[in-house]
């Protein structure tokens, strides 16, 4: 059962109030510190912020994508860590589970990820494969009632602090996904510092030595670790972060519009010059642009359809465009101080750019979508 | 009941419009669309949304595995086992 319009709208109010007060003040200490802390990640599992996109049947909030869109929005615009962690846990992993699990599965794992007492995270690039996805390393064999894993993950959000890891691994040709616990002897995590962004989500790199998981933590059918699983996650993976894009650039433009009312340059507000006010009318059109298409791309979920993909495709390529845009425009109407890490600009500017490469780069994102615009006008193209 | 002959068109329809662009072969309703190159394996979860949306059934975590999905005849096979399992549970 999904929640009512009104709890809906409660439950969002209740976001923003936390997000507001208690995140985006401190977004850049976290930035600085190269850490979420505690209590926000228990702020959020108490508002029932973390089990967002689980039903209620296990302990989730059940909220509708569109609304969870929003809800991105509202964490994101507050600071893009923490939506991160939103966008590992309830979409990435969450949101796969819920797809693809077994009953037994959803019983054992979904009401603790649901309260924020397990946090998920996903484990699909390796050191040397990134893009290029299905030709991972990681292996795995086949033992007794065990499958043994080996390998390394890389660039995996929240990895540093995960309890559970769904891991894509490969015997032979045949990729496979599985549910990995941390507490099994033989994961090793590494911090990864010095990011341009994301700099406060616990990044990991992971080695698996050896590490023996149970035959029923097989993650949908063997041999669907890419087919399904992957692609899958990297769906519900890629339209968090296409309103994580809507966040950054809204972010932006809140800030550059307030800027400009206040400063004062040649005995004006910099807001009553024509090239200021050139750069927020952009700023503007792009942010209700790239909205309308998440909208777009979550009207298509709510309603199940196929079109949902590509447009969620869509939607993530030219938002991230437009955070990097917006964010950049904004460092230019901050001039030195957009520069400078006590104002906020120059760390949206950072985060932005993290989103044309994450859950697809904006170039694979070029791939499919051209693909699928020679597919969709070539025949409604008209020769005489 | 599902009308089998009606279901073998849309999906074979389907798959005709998501066909890789430069791909000039025709369909046939055996053809491993994955290992003959209409459809690439990024298809796969677009053609699992679209059973689930189009039939109104709901593909169980047993059943996604891409044999079901890998051409026109066993997507129809697929859709009728479904129909056919709710059905049953409805006449019980």
């Amino acid at each position: 059962m999904q929640m009512t319009i009104e709890e809906t709208e409660k439950f969002l109010a209740s976001a923003v109030e936390f997000s507001e007060t208690s995140i985006k003040q401190r977004a850049g200490e976290f930035d600085r510190n190269g850490a979420l802390p505690k209590e926000i990640i228990e702020g959020l599992a108490q508002r029932g912020i973390l089990g967002a996109t689980i039903p209620k049947e296990y302990g989730g909030i059940g909220l509708d994508p569109l609304s969870y869109g929003r809800l991105t929005e509202i964490i994101g615009k507050a600071c893009c860590s923490s939506r991160t962690l939103l966008t590992v846990h309830a979409s990435l992993v969450c949101e796969t589970l819920l797809k693809l699990a077994n009953s037994a599965q959803k019983k054992r794992y979904l009401p603790k990820l649901a309260h924020g007492k397990m946090l998920g995270c996903f484990a699909l690039s390796e050191p040397e494969n990134g893009s290029d996805a299905s030709s991972i390393n990681m292996r795995y064999e086949c033992k007794e009632n065990k499958f043994i894993l080996n390998g390394k993950k890389k660039w995996v959000s929240f990895g540093g602090l995960a309890d559970l890891f769904i891991v894509i691994a490969k015997e032979g040709d045949t990729i496979s996904a599985f549910l990995v616990e941390k507490t099994i002897p033989g994961i090793n995590t590494k911090p990864i510092v010095g990011l341009l962004g994301n700099r406060a989500t616990h990044m990991a790199e992971i080695t698996f030595t050896d590490v023996e998981v149970p035959k029923e933590n097989v993650l949908g059918k063997i041999g669907t670790g890419f087919t399904f699983v992957a692609n899958t996650a990297l769906f519900y993976g890629r339209y968090s972060i296409a309103w994580a894009g809507v966040a950054i650039a809204q972010a932006a433009l809140e800030e550059m519009s307030k800027y400009a009312i206040f400063r004062e340059q040649f005995g004006h507000k910099i807001g009553q010059y024509q090239l200021i006010k050139g750069l927020i009318a952009d700023a503007v059109t792009q942010v209700h642009a790239a909205r309308a298409l998440c909208q777009k791309a979550g009207e298509y979920r709510v309603s199940n359809d196929d079109q949902a993909i590509m447009e969620t495709n869509i939607a993530k390529y030219f938002t991230s465009k437009v955070a990097v845009q917006v964010s950049s425009d904004a460092v230019q109407v901050f001039g030195g101080n957009g520069c400078w890490d006590q104002y906020p600009v120059e760390r949206l500017y950072r985060e932005s750019k993290i989103l044309e490469i994450i859950e697809g780069t904006s170039q694979i994102q070029q791939i499919l979508i051209g693909d699928h615009g020679m597919k969709k006008y070539s025949r409604q193209a008209v020769y005489t | 009941m599902m009308d089998e002959k009606v279901a073998r068109i849309q999906i074979h329809n389907f798959i005709e419009e998501i066909i890789d662009a430069f791909h000039d072969g025709e369909l046939k309703d055996s053809d491993n669309i994955y290992d003959k190159g209409f459809v690439s394996s990024l298809g796969a979860m677009r053609l699992l949304q679209y059973i689930e949306n189009t039939f109104e059934v709901q593909v169980p975590d047993e059943d996604i595995h891409l044999k079901n999905f890998n051409s026109v005849d066993s997507m129809v096979a697929l859709v009728q086992k479904l129909k056919g399992d709710a059905s049953n549970a409805n006449d019980n």
